[in-house]
């Protein structure tokens, strides 16, 4: 009965350190495909969202979905999910690379890890053997060499997912790194894994699996490598420049915020551009498992001051670490970028963090002898020290590895942290874009630019131009990519390969490897389910409407310059169409006919 | 010229598509360790290589089959396993240098890139980047010696 699932799940009890293998629930992953989508599920079922994050009641779930491991659209994605100890909301972060291909091929769909250890341990798992194994010695090591030291003491094909000392010195933001430069990377889901005394997750599958129809899965992902190879974003844009081909764009969009969401364009985008890392330290595109993009960026620094190679910076990190910090060292900024990723941390919250920390510096709310150091906005040294700190969790890196909203709050100034739900935005700034202002405050997990991207339509005009200025429409984009996004998300297909292709493509994938004949309307109403599911988590969790909403500076102080210049996100315009498309209430409650028509009441 | 798959390392991106569609066609899953064809990734030095059974004029695996189970196509220049003769006594995968002939188990036979048979390598059909090209030119030789004569070309113009 091959259908895409493997049909097992992993189950690893921490405490009593057993490894058990489960029947995968197939009525829920019908209902919530895999993923994103059956993780939160479980999610639900087991964790009481009231659980503190970093108990041994929380949950961590690995999952991968019913794609994943495939081919078509990128298939090589997985999400790690748990009940987020950054903003207390459901936590789902997703990653790519090769470890999501090899679980499947293992012979699993997810790992629910639950617990916590008395010592670090780290699973391993060859095919369908499971164990835990003493992880005392890689205790302090960054995710590379943890990787390396696995990769010799257990298998030499084995894919790693595994925290740094970010993750084990509980750094708010810390990320799960595979491959040594693939992220789960927001929300602190490699908090998470350290407060479980979990090092890392190994796994070597020789295995593999079927699809229900191979003949119309084929058809189906030769449509899909078409629409990507001739779509100029898919097909041109991030292959030749990766993410980063967006600074130039969005700053002259006058939507990059800078100098932490003070303006909106910044002086110097040309010198942390896509371009400029094209023409310095990019070495070669890489990919992810059966991917048709390529966007990752193998990068080496060739710079006096700072050394070292990996994977980036991405778009959002060359903002985070740049714009935002008002920085325009592109060897700085990939410097700390490969800092984050050996020490295991989300490159937004760290760079956002550190900008909220220049603003603080600023307004003289952090002394020079308290950080140990002058916090200026565009000191490129300063914000690599900080980062490495954070790291580390040494000296002033202790506060700035508590994100911003626990920074700023330190200091009584918590309209400084520029978050939604205590997340980091992104690099979009929602005065510019009314849609992502809207979508940063609904997203399930804060604010945040890849659970409804609608910069594709509002700046790149994918799949058609909309007014970026404008209110009118937004609600209901953001609702209908907000569920597609869950879709995407719970099939184990990357989100980028949406420039190209939609929900009819993902279905056609979905149904040949199921063996289902979901139309495209009930796909889009399971991620309507995933989304309220979400959203009923966090209710119960005491994350209510009252924290759909967005900073003072983004609702009330007018951009200053730029194309832009003038506006404010006009977020209460928009809200209440939201609510009333999505089935809520004015408060922001799902009704009971919403609830009950997607199989969510009682 | 006998057609075969050409690697152009340099244009590849490491995404496995040719492990995937491989073991896709020819054993019914997404199984790359049950690929003929390899894409192995280099994280540290950043290199992705990627090899296949060159279906030698001279296959070792053909001249050590204690079956006659191995044959090369005169027309094609294919060299195939017969399942039918095989028993699975692997000879062969001891006998290739190249460890481009391996033994499936879950067939228990021998079993390698035959070229996709009749059909288009789908490997090669399936690769997003160029990298692999089915020709009878060594095409990617080609493009080297290529960038080499514009090299000699731009350098006698400013003689």
């Amino acid at each position: 009965m091959a259908n895409g699932w493997n049909g097992k799940l992993l189950r690893v009890d921490l405490c009593a350190e057993t490894c058990v293998i489960e029947e995968l629930n197939l009525a829920w992953a019908a209902s919530y495909i895999g993923g994103r989508g059956l993780a939160t599920k479980y999610l639900s079922e087991e964790v009481d969202p009231q659980a503190d994050p970093l108990g041994p009641n929380n949950k961590l779930i690995f999952a991968t979905g019913p794609l994943t491991g495939s081919y078509g659209a990128a298939n090589g994605r997985y999400m790690a999910v748990t009940k987020s100890p950054l903003t207390g909301t459901v936590a789902s972060s997703n990653s790519g690379g090769y470890f999501p291909g090899e679980l499947k091929y293992a012979g699993f769909d997810m790992i629910i890890v639950e617990g916590k250890a008395q010592r670090p341990l780290y699973l391993r798992i060859h095919n369908q053997r499971a164990e835990l194994a003493d992880a005392g010695h890689l205790w302090g090591k960054n995710t590379s060499d943890t990787e390396d030291l696995i990769k010799q003491e257990f298998h030499g094909d084995a894919k790693v997912a595994c925290i740094g000392p970010a993750g084990e010195n509980l750094v708010h933001y810390a990320c799960i790194v595979n491959e040594k430069h693939r992220a789960a990377g927001r929300t602190g889901v490699g908090m998470v894994m350290g407060s479980k005394n979990l090092k890392a997750v190994a796994v070597r599958g020789t295995g593999g699996f079927g699809v229900a129809d191979p003949t119309a899965f084929r058809e189906a992902a030769r449509e899909c490598y078409k629409l990507l190879k001739l779509h100029p974003v898919t097909g041109q844009g991030l292959p030749a420049l990766g993410t980063p081909v967006l600074v130039n764009v969005i700053n002259q969009s006058g939507a990059l915020p800078t100098r932490n969401s003070q303006s909106s364009t910044f002086d110097h985008a040309e010198e942390i551009s896509g371009e400029r890392l094209a023409q310095t330290f990019l070495k070669r595109n890489k990919g992810c498992l059966g991917c048709v993009i390529g966007c990752g960026r193998v990068t080496q620094l060739s710079d006096p001051r700072y050394s070292g190679k990996g994977e980036g910076p991405e778009y959002e990190s060359l903002w985070a670490m740049g714009a935002a910090c008002g920085i325009s060292d592109l060897a700085a900024i990939t410097k700390a970028n490969y800092l984050c990723n050996e020490y295991g941390m989300d490159t937004i919250t760290a760079g956002s963090t550190v900008a909220c920390a220049m603003e603080l510096f600023e307004r003289g709310l952090i002394t020079e002898a308290e950080a140990g150091m002058t916090l200026n906005f565009g000191d490129a040294g300063a914000m690599v020290r900080l980062v490495e700190l954070a790291g580390k969790g040494e000296g002033f890196g202790k506060k700035i590895g508590l994100g911003s909203y626990r920074l700023a709050e330190s200091y009584g100034a918590v309209e400084l942290s520029m978050t939604v739900k205590k997340l980091e935005f992104p690099a979009y700034d929602g005065r510019a874009i009314q849609g992502m202002g809207l979508e940063y405050a609904t997203s399930n997990r804060g604010a945040c630019h890849v659970r409804g991207y609608l910069v594709s339509p509002e700046i790149l005009g994918v799949p058609e131009k909309l007014d970026p200025a404008a209110v009118e429409g937004k609600a209901a984009w953001a609702k209908a990519f907000q569920d597609v996004t869950a879709v995407v998300d719970s099939a184990g297909v990357c989100l980028f390969t949406t420039f190209a292709i939609g929900v009819p493509q993902v279905a056609k994938l979905f149904n040949a490897a199921t063996g289902k004949s979901f139309t495209d309307e009930q796909m889009m109403e399971i991620g309507d389910r995933i989304w309220n599911l979400e959203r009923l988590f966090n209710m119960k969790a005491g994350i209510d409407g009252s924290q759909d909403t967005l900073p003072k500076r983004i609702l009330h102080e007018p951009l200053p310059d730029g194309p832009m210049q003038g506006a404010v996100s006009r977020l209460p315009e928009m809200l209440p169409e939201y609510y009333l498309l999505r089935g809520w209430d004015t408060q922001g409650v799902p009704m009971q006919a919403k609830l009950e028509s997607l199989g969510l009441a009682g | 010229m006998q057609k075969l798959i050409r690697i152009e390392p340099s244009k590849c991106i490491g995404c496995k598509s040719c492990e995937l569609s491989c073991s896709f066609k020819n054993s019914g899953d997404f199984a790359p360790s049950r690929s003929r064809i390899i894409n192995e990734v280099f994280l540290e030095e950043a290199q992705f290589i990627t090899v296949t059974c060159m279906q030698c004029d001279e296959p070792w695996c053909l001249k050590s089959c204690p079956k006659g189970a191995i044959t090369k196509n005169v027309l094609s220049g294919i060299v195939s396993v017969d399942e039918l003769k095989c028993v699975g006594c692997r000879t062969c995968v001891s006998a290739c240098p190249f460890g481009m002939i391996k033994y499936a188990a879950e067939k228990g036979k021998a079993d390698k890139c035959n070229l996709c048979g009749d059909d288009f390598p789908e490997c090669v059909a399936f690769c997003p980047t160029g990298c692999l090209k089915f020709s009878e030119e060594d095409a990617p030789l080609r493009e080297k010696v290529l960038r080499f004569v514009q090299t000699m070309k731009a350098g006698q113009g400013e003689v």
